[in-house]
């Protein structure tokens, strides 16, 4: 017997990458802004959506949203109530979601054509790690941060901060009676992801959407 | 735990790329994994039993080789190894550096693959057919 060793330098998840890059044109050359939103469960991504949905829609932009669980439609229902178009993914298990669960959604999506829309939500499976290692094609990936889940969450969870492009910061209502450290939170954030656009919100009160969604019209402008 | 679905995924690949080498064994997989790639090194190796069982690949080795995280400054223009994962500063000059060089790497470098020996004129290793981009390295 012989051994040899053999150079492949190739991607773990070439498939999943390529699939991803294929997404990336058919959303770039449609016009269509893709945002993934990760967080882990109970951030409030379901109230922050459902209530950015709403206004863009008030403000007349076409937007739509996958939605990832494991299991149960009910974030599809809260957030279609919002009238815009909803589609659910249930990855039965599956503690993320990847191009390939993306692309088969996009199929036969009654009432929703790529270049009819604005905006395209993709909300992932509540998950800090295991989203960060999946391209869904997105041009900007959200990290949500609520105010009661402790400051160092950008310290604990270094991968998918570091991925990110813009950070939320959500229920800011409840900042005070949790005792939430702003200034140290903003700092954990920064040093993680240097330069990270960051938004500080309230599904509740509506504060700080005003600025989260003038940045969804600025990304959105044709470069 | 998404460290199942790698394993996976290491698995289908391999497996392809091996088919090519016949009647040859991967005894083992090398891979290069970032610090900042969020995968667990003893997550993945157990996965990678229950993934390869039953594979052609039972059995073989799964070596991952952990690769720091490196960050470009644009301060002073260096690149530099950052010591963990908590603060992406230039360790020269200490300005905050959101530039990464390395660290969300999650390749396959190479397979290692044991072959019987080849009957009657005995080829260089060198001259065995192998499909492209696939090098040689002895």
């Amino acid at each position: 017997m012989t051994t040899r060793i053999v150079e492949l330098r190739q991607g773990i998840l070439k498939k999943n990458d390529e699939l991803a890059a294929g997404l990336r044109q058919r959303f770039t050359s449609a016009g269509v802004l893709v945002l993934n939103l990760v967080s882990s469960p109970g951030t409030g991504k379901t109230a922050f959506l459902e209530l950015t949905l709403r206004a863009l829609r008030a403000r007349g932009a076409h937007a739509a949203a996958l939605v990832g669980d494991l299991e149960t439609d009910n974030d599809a229902r809260r957030l279609a109530a919002s009238g815009a178009p909803v589609r659910q993914i249930n990855t039965h298990g599956i503690c993320h979601l990847d191009a390939e669960m993306v692309t088969k959604h996009l199929e036969g999506w009654e009432g929703v054509s790529l270049a009819g829309l604005n905006y395209l939500f993709i909300e992932n499976v509540g998950n800090l790690v295991c989203p960060s290692s999946y391209d869904l094609g997105e041009r900007i990936r959200v990290v949500l941060l609520s105010v009661t889940e402790g400051e160092d969450k950008p310290l604990k969870y270094p991968g998918l901060f570091n991925s990110s492009d813009a950070a939320v910061i959500t229920k800011i209502d409840l900042a005070v009676p949790c005792g939430f450290d702003r200034d140290l939170a903003l700092k954990n954030i920064n040093e993680i992801r240097p330069g990270i656009r960051i938004f500080e919100t309230s599904a509740k009160t509506g504060a700080g959407m005003d600025e989260w969604l003038a940045y969804l019209t600025e990304q959105a402008k044709p470069s | 735990m998404h460290e199942l679905s790698i394993a996976a995924s290491i698995v289908e690949a391999v497996t392809e790329s091996a088919s090519a080498y016949l009647g040859a064994r991967v005894i083992a997989v090398r891979l290069r994994v970032g610090a900042l790639a969020s995968v667990i090194e003893d997550s993945l190796q157990f996965c990678w039993e229950l993934a390869s069982e039953g594979s052609p690949l039972a059995g073989a080795k799964l070596v991952i080789n952990i690769l720091p995280v490196i960050v470009h400054c644009d301060g002073c223009g260096a690149d530099s190894e950052i010591e963990g994962v908590q603060s992406f500063r230039c360790p020269l000059c200490g300005e905050l550096a959101a530039d990464l060089r390395q660290g969300r790497e999650l390749e396959i470098e190479s397979i290692e693959l044991e072959e019987p020996e080849p009957k009657g004129s005995k080829p260089m290793e060198s001259e065995v057919d192998a499909p492209d981009p696939v090098e040689d390295r002895i």
